[in-house]
C-alpha cells in the first residue's frame, strides 16, 4: 500500500508496479568455471532482507521502464530511486525501524548458501 | 423495561415519521433514529437470541460495540445479517427481523439449550463429537463433518442470502495532509486546529451525524457544527468507517453511501471503499463503556450507562422508569441526574467506599439516591428485567443484601479506549492501573491519539488534546505553530475501583462476558483449568472476542478474570491483537467493481464476430475467446474436429490465429538481440525470411517458441505463443533495459494491431492465389518454405504473408491490420469454399499438430529443456545465448531425462487420456517412467495417438510395450512408443 515515485511518470500506486527482485546481481564472467552451487547462487538465490533492500522495480502498468529502488522492507519506506546501471548508493543507518519493535534481523537476513560457504 | 419517547428531548426530527417492519409487523419511528432507538421507543425488548443458549437478548449499547441487538436487514437477495440495530439508521420501509430463533425471538424453541447449558461449556462440541465416549465409534474427521452441519444450524447468528449480491460497490482514492478519525470533541477540535494551519483535512465519522459523544449532550447541534467545519475547509465524511490502518499513513475506509435507503439512489453504489493517503493521522476514536460480569447480566433491560444517555439526549427516548445504575467510576453521575430530570426514578449503587461530598450533594438535590459498597449480584426476570439483587462483599465473594424492583439496569464498569486502529500498526497497548484500561503506546509513525482514545475522560481535556494533536500534526508536516501541550490522562475526581466480575456463592452462574458468543466467566475458569492460559489460546478455546463485536465489550473482563486466576496483573497477561476490520465490512465492498467479467476481462480477436456469424463454438484460452470448432448440422465436438482436420489434410482450412503474441523489434542491433535471445542461430537470417526459434530462460529451460520474420535490415516481426505473449514481451524489455542497455533496439507489442489467419492444406496456395493482387508473389519459387512477402489482398487490403506450417501441410499465415480482419476473412473464405475447404478451430489445430509432433504449452510447461522436446539440434554451439550456460550442466545434460515421444495404443481401437502416467509393464507405481501430455484422434492415421515424455526417449523404448496407468479414472492400457513425428515423418506434404 505504498506509493512509488517512478522517475519517468511521478508518484503512482504500488499496484502499477512489479518488483523484479534483488538489484546489482552481477553475472559471473566464466559460468563454466563455476561449481553447480555457485552457479545456482547466481541464478536463483536472492536476498530477502528485513530492512534496507536494494531492488529492481518495473512500472509494468505505466511506462514499462525498469529502475532501482532502495526500500526498507520492514516499513515500506523508499529511501532512494535511481537508474538501472548506476552504482548502488550508500545508505546511512542500515538499521530498520520496525513498527512494533520486533527483532531487526529476520530469517531472510541470513543470506544465500553461497555466502555462507565462503 | 418501559421506555417512552419524550417530546422535548433528542435531536431526531419528531415531525418526520418513518414506518418500518420488525418481525413482519409494522412500527413507526422518526427520521434520525437508529433502528435500536425506534425499537426501544416501541417497547420491543427482545431483539435477538444468543449464540449457544438461545437466551433472549436486548439492546445493550448505543453504538458499534453492540453485542445484543443483532438483526437481519432486508430480505431475499438484499438480506444483510448480523447488523447492529444500534448503528443502523432508520429509513422508510426498512425490513428487520431477529436472528437465531425458531419460530421467533419472543418464543424460541432453542431456549432448551439454556437448561442444558452445563453441557455446553467451552470446547463442548469438539470434546464430544470428535470422539469421546459415548461417541467413541465416531472418532475422526469424517463423522465430525456430519455433526458440524447440525451444530452450525443450531448455533449461530444470522443467515446470509445464497443469491448473488445485487448491489454495486466501488473503490475510490483520496489524499490529504491530516486524516482525523472520529468526530467527537477531540476530533472536531483537532480538525479545526489543523485547518487553521492551512492543512488539507479530512474528518471521518462512522455515524451519520458528527459529534461522537457530544451527541449525548442536550445542547449540541450537529448540523450547525458540520456547517462550521465545512466552512473551515474541512472535508467531513460521515457514514464512513475507517476499518484499518496500513503502512505509510494509509487508511482503508468503507463509506455506506446507500445503506440508509431502501434501494440505492441515482445509480450510486451501495458502499464505497476508500483508500486514503495522508501525511498524519489523528485517532480521536473515543472509548467504549464496559459491562460488569454478574449473574444474568444479559437479560433484556441491561445496558451501559452512557447508552441510556444517548437514547435520552440524541433520540429522545427515556429507556426506563425505575432505573438502577451500578458503577465503579465517576462517569455515571451526570447521566443519572439527566435521567432523573427526564422523569425516571434513579438509584445508584457504587462499589466504592465513598466519593466527594459535592457530587453526593448534587445527586441528592436532583432526587438521585446513591448507596456505596454495593454491587449488582443477580438480575431477576426472564424475558425482561424485573428486579435486581444487590450484594456486598464478604470475603472474596458477594452476598445478597437487598432486592430492588426496576425496569432498567445501567452498568458502568469503566471505559476502554478504542485502540484498535493503532493495534493494526503493530503497536501493543499498555495497561494503565490508575484508569483500568489499555492505553495506546507511542508509535514511530506520524500517528497521534487524542481525546478519550488516549484515556482522557473530561470533555474540556478532550478538546485540549484535540487542539494539541492538530498543532502537533502541523508541526510534524513542517508548519511552524504555537507551542502545544497534551492534558494528563484520566480526569475523574474519585479514583475508579477495579471491578470486573461479581462472584457469588452460586455453584453455577451465568455471568456473561462475551454476550454474542455466550462466553461466561465460568468458561474462562474452565479454560484455565484445562491449561489454556495464554490470552491468544484463551480466545480461541472459549471464542471470547471472536464474535461480530470482536471483543469490544467483553475482552477486558475476560483478561482480568484470567489474570486473577493466574495471580498476575493484567499488564502481564497482555491483550490479544486487534486486526482489521474494526467493524464488519461487506465482501462486496472489497471486491468493488472487480466482479464477473470485470474481474477477468474477456479478450476477443477482431475476427470474433465473423467467427460467431459462421457458427463457431468458442473456448476460453487464457483471457482469449478462440473458435473451438465449427459444427455442421448439429455435430458434436468429436465429429466436428475430426471432419475439420481431415478436410485440412485433403483440401484446405482456415483458422483464426490472432491470439498469438506479436512483437515488433526495430533498431540497428535487432539481429544481435535476437541472436542472444533465441537458442538457435539468427545472425544470418535473410530479409524476407522467417525462422522458427526457441527461447530459453536463464535456468536453461524452454520459455517459449515462435517465429521471427525479418522484414528489413533493421526490423523483425516476432510471434509468440498465445499463453506466453505478455511474459515474452516483459522478458525482452527487461533484457534490453537491465542487461544489454548498449543495444540499440526497440520492442513494441503489436498483438492488438494485427489479425492473423492460418490457411493450411494442399489447396492453400490455390485458395490464396484467388485472394492476392499478384498471385505470382506466392508461387513456390517466390515464396518458398519459411519465406515471407508484404503485399495486398484484393480490394487493396495490406497484408503480410509467410509460408509457415503448424499442421505439416502446405500452409500460410496471413496478417492484416486488425481493422481489415473481417474483410480479409470474407475474401479468404469465399475462395476456400471453391476448393471444398473448411473453417477449423482449436481442437482440429491440436489434432493436426499432435500428428506432427509439434509442441505447445502442454509440452512446454516450464520443466522441459530444448533436448527434452527433441529440438536440441536447433540450439547453436557457436554462440552464447540466454540459457546456454546451463546446457552442459548437471541434470539438464542428463541422458536419462524424459524426452518427447509419440504414443500409440497397442490395440488401435482403444483410447487413452492426457495426464496418464507411463509405467513399465508390471511396475505400475509412483511417478512411473513418463507421462502423456496431449491426446487426440488422428484422422490421418485412423486411431488415437498422443504426445508425451518418457525416460530415455524413443530410441530406448521403440520396441517395448509400456503401460499407460490412469489410477484416477481406473484405467490401464498397453502403449507403443513411437517417434513424435507420427504423420508424414519426412515432411513431404509441407512442400506441397
Amino acid at each position: 500500500m505504498f506509493l512509488i515515485n517512478c522517475p519517468h511518470c511521478g508518484e503512482r500506486d504500488q499496484s502499477e508496479f512489479n518488483c523484479g527482485g534483488e538489484a546489482h546481481i552481477v553475472r559471473p564472467k566464466n559460468p563454466l568455471n563455476l561449481t553447480d552451487d555457485q552457479w545456482a547462487d547466481y541464478l536463483f538465490m536472492r536476498k530477502n532482507i528485513k530492512g534496507i533492500q536494494f531492488e529492481r522495480w518495473n512500472h509494468s502498468n505505466g511506462c514499462r521502464r525498469w529502475f532501482n529502488v532502495v526500500r526498507n522492507t520492514a516499513t515500506d519506506e523508499i529511501l532512494k530511486i535511481y537508474n538501472i546501471g548506476e552504482k548502488a548508493p550508500q545508505i546511512e543507518g542500515n538499521n530498520p525501524k520496525t513498527p512494533s519493535g520486533e527483532p531487526i534481523i529476520g530469517s531472510g537476513n541470513y543470506s544465500t548458501s553461497f555466502e555462507k560457504k565462503q | 423495561m418501559t421506555a417512552k419517547r419524550l417530546k422535548d428531548y433528542g435531536k431526531v426530527n419528531q415531525d418526520k415519521i418513518l414506518s418500518f417492519t420488525w418481525e413482519n409487523k409494522k412500527y413507526f419511528g422518526y427520521k434520525g433514529d437508529s433502528l435500536a432507538a425506534s425499537l426501544l421507543a416501541n417497547n420491543i425488548n427482545i431483539i435477538g437470541r444468543s449464540f449457544k443458549y438461545h437466551r433472549p437478548r436486548g439492546i445493550m449499547s448505543a453504538g458499534v460495540e453492540e453485542s445484543g441487538a443483532l438483526v437481519t436487514i432486508g430480505k431475499n437477495e438484499y438480506t444483510d445479517p448480523n447488523v447492529r440495530a444500534t448503528s443502523q439508521e432508520l429509513y422508510e420501509g426498512l425490513i428487520a427481523s431477529g436472528q437465531n430463533a425458531f419460530p421467533n425471538v419472543n418464543f424460541d424453541l432453542g431456549y432448551i439449550n439454556n437448561y442444558l447449558s452445563r453441557f455446553f461449556a467451552a470446547g463442548f462440541y469438539y470434546k464430544t463429537f470428535m470422539g469421546l465416549p459415548p461417541f467413541e465409534w465416531g472418532k475422526g474427521t469424517k463423522i465430525w463433518m456430519i455433526y458440524e452441519k447440525l451444530i452450525r444450524k443450531a448455533a449461530g447468528m444470522g443467515k446470509a442470502s445464497k443469491m448473488p449480491d445485487p448491489d454495486k460497490y466501488e473503490h475510490a482514492n483520496e489524499f490529504c495532509d491530516v486524516l482525523i478519525i472520529g468526530s467527537g470533541p477531540s476530533g472536531i477540535a483537532a480538525a479545526v486546529e489543523a485547518a487553521n494551519n492551512n492543512l488539507d483535512v479530512i474528518l471521518v465519522e462512522q455515524d451519520h451525524v458528527i459529534g461522537g459523544n457530544l451527541l449525548s449532550n442536550s445542547n449540541f447541534d450537529f448540523e450547525e457544527k458540520k456547517y462550521f467545519l465545512q466552512k473551515a475547509g474541512i472535508k467531513v465524511m460521515t457514514r464512513t468507517t475507517a476499518f484499518g490502518l496500513y503502512d505509510n499513513c494509509v487508511a482503508g475506509m468503507i463509506e455506506r453511501v446507500n445503506d440508509h435507503f431502501f434501494l440505492p439512489k441515482n445509480n450510486t453504489p451501495r458502499q464505497r471503499f476508500w483508500t486514503i493517503r495522508s501525511k498524519h493521522i489523528i485517532l480521536s476514536t473515543g472509548s467504549l463503556e464496559r459491562h460488569i460480569a454478574f449473574n444474568n447480566n444479559d437479560i433484556p433491560g441491561v445496558m451501559t450507562v452512557n447508552a441510556a444517555r444517548h437514547y435520552l439526549n440524541r433520540y429522545g427516548v427515556l429507556a426506563g422508569e425505575k432505573i438502577i445504575i451500578c458503577t465503579n467510576n465517576d462517569s455515571v453521575f451526570e447521566t443519572s441526574i439527566l435521567l432523573s430530570k427526564a422523569g425516571a426514578k434513579v438509584k445508584v449503587f457504587d462499589i466504592r467506599e465513598k466519593i466527594d461530598e459535592n457530587t453526593i450533594k448534587k445527586l441528592n438535590t436532583n432526587n438521585v439516591e446513591i448507596e456505596f459498597n454495593k454491587a449488582p449480584l443477580n438480575i431477576q426476570g426472564n424475558k425482561k428485567v424485573e428486579s435486581i439483587d444487590i450484594g456486598i462483599k464478604v470475603g472474596n465473594k458477594y452476598k445478597k443484601v437487598n432486592e430492588e424492583e426496576c425496569d432498567l439496569v445501567l452498568i458502568s464498569g469503566g471505559w476502554s479506549p478504542v485502540i484498535h486502529l493503532l493495534s493494526h500498526r503493530g503497536i501493543k497497548p499498555k495497561w494503565d492501573k490508575e484508569n483500568l484500561c489499555f492505553l495506546p503506546s507511542q508509535s514511530s509513525e506520524p500517528i497521534t491519539v487524542a481525546g478519550s482514545a488516549a484515556g482522557i475522560w473530561n470533555n474540556d481535556d478532550c478538546e485540549a488534546s484535540g487542539i494539541a494533536s492538530g498543532l502537533k500534526a502541523a508541526n510534524e508536516i513542517g508548519i511552524k505553530t504555537s507551542d502545544y501541550f497534551f492534558p494528563k490522562q484520566g480526569g475523574w475526581k474519585n479514583p475508579i475501583f477495579p471491578l470486573f466480575e461479581i462472584k457469588s456463592n452460586r455453584s453455577r452462574s451465568k455471568s456473561f462476558i462475551d454476550f454474542q458468543h455466550d462466553v461466561t466467566s465460568d468458561d474462562i475458569r474452565l479454560a484455565h483449568r484445562e491449561g489454556f492460559v495464554s490470552v491468544e489460546h484463551l480466545k480461541r478455546y472459549t471464542t471470547l472476542g471472536m464474535a461480530n463485536d470482536q471483543g469490544k465489550m467483553g475482552n477486558i473482563i475476560g483478561l482480568s478474570i484470567m489474570a486473577d486466576l493466574l495471580q498476575k496483573e493484567i499488564s502481564e497477561v497482555g491483550t490479544t491483537v486487534f486486526r482489521p476490520p474494526y467493524t464488519p465490512i461487506s465482501i462486496g465492498a472489497l471486491a468493488g467493481r472487480n466482479v464477473n467479467k470485470h474481474f477477468r476481462p474477456l479478450r476477443v480477436t477482431p475476427l470474433h464476430d465473423w467467427n460467431l456469424e459462421n457458427g463457431a463454438k468458442m473456448i476460453e484460452t487464457g483471457l482469449y475467446q478462440r473458435p473451438w470448432y465449427y459444427p455442421k448440422n448439429n455435430e458434436k465436438l468429436a465429429d466436428a474436429y475430426i471432419r475439420e482436420a481431415s478436410s485440412v489434410r485433403k483440401t484446405v482450412g482456415l483458422c483464426d490465429v490472432t491470439s498469438l503474441g506479436k512483437i515488433s523489434i526495430q533498431g540497428p542491433d535487432s539481429t544481435i538481440f535476437l541472436n542472444k535471445v533465441y537458442s538457435n542461430a539468427f545472425a544470418k537470417l535473410p530479409i524476407n525470411k522467417a525462422r522458427y526459434g526457441i527461447m530459453l530462460r536463464d535456468d536453461g529451460l524452454v520459455m517459449d517458441d515462435g517465429t521471427s520474420w525479418r522484414l528489413s535490415e533493421n526490423e523483425y516481426f516476432m510471434t509468440t505463443s498465445t499463453a506466453h505473449a505478455a511474459k515474452v514481451m516483459l522478458w525482452l524489455e527487461e533484457l534490453l533495459q537491465t542487461r544489454w542497455q548498449n543495444l540499440k533496439v526497440h520492442v513494441t507489442s503489436v498483438s492488438e494491431e494485427w489479425a492473423a489467419v492460418s490457411i493450411a492444406g494442399p489447396k492453400s496456395r490455390d485458395t490464396l492465389s484467388l485472394c492476392v493482387e499478384d498471385p505470382n508473389l506466392i508461387s513456390n519459387d517466390n515464396l518458398p518454405f519459411m519465406g515471407l512477402t508484404q503485399t495486398k489482398l484484393n480490394n487493396g487490403i495490406p497484408c503480410r504473408i509467410a509460408r509457415i506450417s503448424f499442421s505439416g501441410e502446405l500452409a500460410f499465415e496471413i496478417y492484416t491490420p486488425s481493422d481489415f480482419a473481417y474483410n480479409m476473412m470474407n475474401i479468404l473464405w469465399e475462395s476456400a469454399k471453391k476448393f471444398d475447404g473448411c473453417l477449423y478451430g482449436l481442437e482440429a489445430l491440436g489434432a493436426l499438430r499432435i500428428e506432427k509432433g509439434h509442441v505447445t504449452g502442454a509440452e512446454l510447461d516450464g520443466r522441459v529443456t530444448i533436448e527434452d522436446v527433441e529440438l536440441g539440434k536447433m540450439a547453436s554451439d557457436k554462440k552464447s545465448y540466454i540459457g546456454s550456460a546451463m546446457q552442459k550442466r548437471g541434470v539438464l545434460a542428463d541422458k536419462d531425462r524424459e524426452t518427447l515421444v509419440g504414443i500409440f495404443p497397442r490395440n488401435k481401437s482403444q483410447t487413452f487420456d492426457a495426464g496418464t502416467i507411463i509405467c513399465k509393464k508390471n511396475e505400475i507405481k509412483g511417478y512411473g517412467i513418463g507421462r502423456i501430455t496431449s491426446v487426440t484422434y488422428s484422422p490421418g492415421l485412423g486411431h488415437w495417438i498422443g504426445l508425451g515424455f518418457i525416460k530415455g526417449g524413443y530410441t530406448e523404448w521403440k520396441n517395448t510395450i509400456v503401460v499407460g496407468a490412469d489410477p484416477v479414472r481406473n484405467k490401464e492400457i498397453d502403449l507403443e512408443i513411437v517417434s513424435p513425428h507420427m504423420f508424414d515423418p519426412k515432411g513431404e506434404r509441407l512442400h506441397g
